[in-house]
C-alpha cells in the first residue's frame, strides 16, 4: 500500500512538486544561511587558527576576542616564562599596519610578528619561498589572497618590495591563509621587524604564546599563569570559543541569520504543509474508498507518513545539493565564506523532518476521523 | 403487511443479510434526522436485491450499515453470519476487507493508478504482493472485456469503462457481499444496461448476495427482489424482475 501511496502522491504532479518545493526552499535556506553563518564565525577565528604551534594564548585580562588587542608590557613575557609548568613562551605581535606600494598606493595589512628565534606561529602551507627566509633582512611572507589583492592578475614573484612605516619589506614567501573578517592581506614577519613596521606605540606586545611542560594540559597551566600574573591565559580552544561567543553575543549577526533560518523553516512548513494538506483533502474520497474497502487506520498512517517521508527525502537532498552548489560557486567567485560541517546537515535534516511531520499531522487527522461512509455520498 | 418481513421461514444459514429493527439518527437534539425508522430486511445468498425509493429516504444509510461502514443507532445487523454490532472497530475493518465489495456511484477509482492497478487494490489491501495482485486483476478485467485497457489511467477511460474497472475492483477478492450504490446513475442507458448485465452475470453467485441501490427504473428488470423505501421505512418488497409502480402503498403505522 506504500506503493499505492507514492503513486497517489506522484500522480498529482502539481501538488507533488509544490510540496517538494516547500521542503527544498526550507532546507536550502536553512543549510545555506547556517553555512554562511558558520563561515562567518570561522572567519572570526581564522587568525587564531593561522597561528599554529602554541597551545596557550596569554593576553590582557580584558581582551574579549582575537582582534581586541590590548598591548602588554614587554616584561610580561618573562613573568609568563617564570610560571611553573610553562615549557616555553614567546612573543607575538598582531596589529594593523599601512603599506605603501611601489605604485604609491596604500593598503591596510594584518601584521603578525613572530618570535625572532623560534618563529613560533609561522604559517603551515607555504606556496612559494620558505619560512626560514623570514630571517633574511626585511623578509616578509604574504598570503595568497593578499598578494592577488595587491597585484591582481600578476604571477607570484618573490623579491617584490613595499614599504611599511618607512621600512622596506621584501616578499620572501607566499602562503595559504584562511579568509579573515577584514579580508586584509596578512603579513608574517619577525617580531623585531614587525615592531618597526607598526606605528610607534608605548607598549607593543600583543600576545604571549606558550606551551605547557610535558604531561600538563594547556587549561591547567593557563590557570596557573592567570593566578601568578593576573593576565588572561586561554587554551587555543578556549580562545576560539571566547572569540565566537563574543561575536554571538555582542553583534547582530546571529540574530539576523537566526531570523532567516526561522523564516525558511516556517515558510517551508507553510508551503509544504499547506500543499500536503490540500493534497490530502483533494484525495479524501480516495482515502475514504480505501478505508471503506478495509484499509486499517494503521495502514493509512503508514501511507501518509511514507508520502511525507518521500517528499522529505527528495526535498532535503535537492535543498542540500543546491546549498552545496551555492557554496562551491561562492567559493569560486566571491570572498564569501561558506562552511557546511556535518552538524548543519543534521540540523537541516531535523528541520525537514519536523516540517514533513507537521505537514502530515493535519492530513493524518483529517483521514483518521474520515467516516468511510462518505464514499457513498454524492 | 405480510410482504414487509421477508420469508420468515428461511433458515439462518441461507441468509447473507439479516437486519432487524434498525434505526439510525443523525445529529443531536433539535437537529436530529431520523434516517432509518425501524428496518427489517433479509437477503438470502444467491440473490440480487434492489433498494429503491425517492432521494433522501435512507437507501444509502441502510446499505452503509449493512456494509459495515456505518453504525446503526439501534437494532440488530447480521451479515454473513457476523453480528456487526458486537464487533470491534478493528474487526469490522477486517470484515469489510475480506467480505465486502463496493461499487460507488462516483466510481471512486484512484486517478493515479492504471485500470489494472485500481482493480488490484483490494488484493493489495489484503497484503498480496503487487505482481501477483496485478496478474489476478488483469485476468478479471479481461473477463469484463477490458483486456486492452489495462494500463490506461481512469481519466483515459469512458464512464462505462471506469465502472467496469470498479466492478472488477469490487469482485477481484471474491467477497460474499457486493454493495452497489447507484451504479448506473452516472452512465447513459446503454452503459447502465451493460453494467447491470455484468453485475448479474459475474457478481451474482450462489454463495454471494448483491444489494443494488438505485432509482433508475430502467434497470429494475435485473432484480430478483425489489425493496421500496420511503421516509426511513421499507414500504414493501416485491418479487420478480419488474416493479409495478401502481401497487398502492400501505399506510404508515
Ligand atoms: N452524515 C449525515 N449527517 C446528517 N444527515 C444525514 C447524513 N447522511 C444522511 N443524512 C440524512 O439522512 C437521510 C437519508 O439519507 P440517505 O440515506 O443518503 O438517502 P438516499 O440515499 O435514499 O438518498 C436524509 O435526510 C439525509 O439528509
Ligand atoms: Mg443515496
Amino acid at each position: 500500500m506504500i506503493w499505492v501511496a507514492w503513486k497517489m502522491l506522484i500522480g498529482n504532479r502539481a501538488k507533488y512538486l509544490g510540496i517538494i518545493f516547500g521542503v527544498v526552499f526550507a532546507s536550502l535556506l536553512i543549510a545555506q544561511q547556517s553555512s554562511i553563518f558558520c563561515g562567518l564565525m570561522s572567519l572570526t577565528v581564522s587568525q587564531i587558527l593561522d597561528v599554529p604551534g602554541a597551545s596557550i594564548w596569554v593576553m590582557d585580562e580584558n581582551v574579549q576576542f582575537v582582534d581586541d588587542i590590548k598591548p602588554l608590557a614587554d616584561t610580561e613575557l618573562f613573568r609568563v616564562k617564570g610560571v611553573p609548568g610553562v615549557g616555553w613562551a614567546v612573543r607575538l605581535y598582531k596589529g594593523i599596519a599601512r603599506a605603501r606600494l611601489e605604485e604609491g598606493m596604500y593598503e591596510q595589512m594584518i601584521l603578525l610578528g613572530l618570535d625572532d628565534a623560534t618563529l613560533v606561529g609561522a604559517p603551515e602551507h607555504v606556496v612559494m619561498g620558505s619560512i626560514a627566509d623570514l630571517r633574511k633582512p626585511d623578509g616578509v611572507i604574504i598570503d595568497e589572497a593578499g598578494y592577488k589583492r595587491i597585484w591582481p592578475g600578476e604571477a607570484y614573484q618573490l623579491g617584490r618590495v613595499f614599504e611599511m612605516n618607512d621600512h622596506r619589506a621584501v616578499i620572501v614567501g607566499i602562503t595559504k591563509a584562511r579568509k579573515t573578517f577584514q579580508s586584509f592581506p596578512i603579513i608574517y614577519t619577525r617580531y623585531s621587524q614587525a615592531v618597526r613596521f607598526a606605528p610607534p606605540e608605548r607598549k607593543v606586545l600583543s600576545f604571549v604564546l606558550a606551551n605547557p611542560k610535558d604531561g600538563l594540559t594547556p587549561e591547567e597551566v593557563g590557570l596557573r599563569i592567570e593566578a601568578e600574573t593576573g593576565l588572561q591565559a586561554l587554551s587555543r580552544q578556549e580562545f576560539l570559543w571566547k572569540t565566537i561567543r563574543y561575536y554571538l553575543e555582542k553583534t547582530g549577526i546571529p540574530v539576523n541569520f537566526g531570523i532567516t533560518v526561522l523564516l525558511g523553516f516556517f515558510v517551508g512548513t507553510a508551503i509544504a504543509g499547506q500543499t500536503f494538506y490540500l493534497f490530502t483533502v483533494e484525495n479524501i474520497r480516495q482515502f475514504g474508498a480505501l478505508k471503506a474497502m478495509g484499509t486499517s487506520n494503521r495502514t493509512i498512517l503508514l501511507m501518509v507518513l511514507s508520502q511525507a517521508l518521500h517528499v522529505g527525502v527528495i526535498g532535503y537532498g535537492v535543498g542540500i545539493g543546491l546549498a552545496a552548489a551555492f557554496g562551491w560557486w561562492s567559493g569560486q567567485t566571491t570572498r564569501l565564506s561558506f562552511f557546511m560541517p556535518w552538524q548543519i546537515l543534521a540540523l537541516t535534516g531535523a528541520a525537514v523532518f519536523l516540517i514533513v511531520l507537521a505537514a502530515s499531522v493535519l492530513s493524518i487527522r483529517k483521514v483518521f476521523v474520515l467516516d468511510p461512509a462518505v464514499v457513498f455520498r454524492g | 403487511m405480510s410482504d414487509q418481513s421477508v420469508q420468515p421461514s428461511t433458515p439462518e444459514n441461507t441468509l447473507a443479510v439479516r437486519v432487524r429493527g434498525v434505526k439510525k439518527a443523525f445529529g443531536k437534539g433539535d437537529a436530529t434526522t431520523l434516517a432509518l425508522r425501524g428496518i427489517d430486511l433479509d437477503v438470502p445468498y444467491g440473490e440480487l436485491l434492489m433498494l429503491i425509493g425517492p432521494s433522501g429516504c435512507g437507501k444509502t444509510t441502510l446499505v452503509s450499515i449493512v456494509a459495515g461502514t456505518l453504525e446503526p443507532t439501534e437494532g440488530d445487523v447480521h451479515v454473513l453470519g457476523h453480528d456487526l454490532l458486537a464487533m470491534s472497530n478493528r474487526r469490522i475493518v477486517r470484515f469489510r476487507r475480506e467480505n465486502v465489495g463496493f461499487i460507488f456511484q462516483a466510481f471512486n477509482l484512484l486517478p493515479a493508478l492504471t485500470a489494472v492497478e485500481n482493480a488490484a487494490v483490494p488484493l493489495l489491501i489484503a497484503g498480496w504482493r503487487r505482481k501477483h495482485a496485478v496478474e489476478v486483476a488483469a485476468d478479471f478485467l479481461e473477463k469484463l472485456g477490458l483486456g486492452d485497457r489495462l494500463t490506461n489511467l481512469p481519466s483515459e477511460l469512458s464512464g462505462g469503462q471506469q465502472q467496469r474497472v470498479a466492478i472488477a475492483r469490487a469482485l477481484v477478492h471474491e467477497p460474499r457481499l457486493l454493495v452497489c450504490d447507484e451504479p448506473t446513475s452516472a452512465l447513459d442507458a446503454a452503459n447502465g444496461h451493460v453494467t447491470m448485465e455484468l453485475i448479474q452475470n459475474v457478481a451474482v453467485q450462489a454463495n454471494r448476495a448483491v444489494i443494488v441501490v438505485t432509482h433508475d427504473s430502467r434497470i429494475y428488470s435485473f432484480a430478483d427482489r425489489i425493496a421500496a423505501m420511503e421516509d426511513g421505512h421499507i414500504q414493501r418488497v416485491q418479487h420478480g424482475g419488474t416493479f409495478d409502480e401502481n401497487v398502492p402503498h400501505p399506510k404508515d403505522g
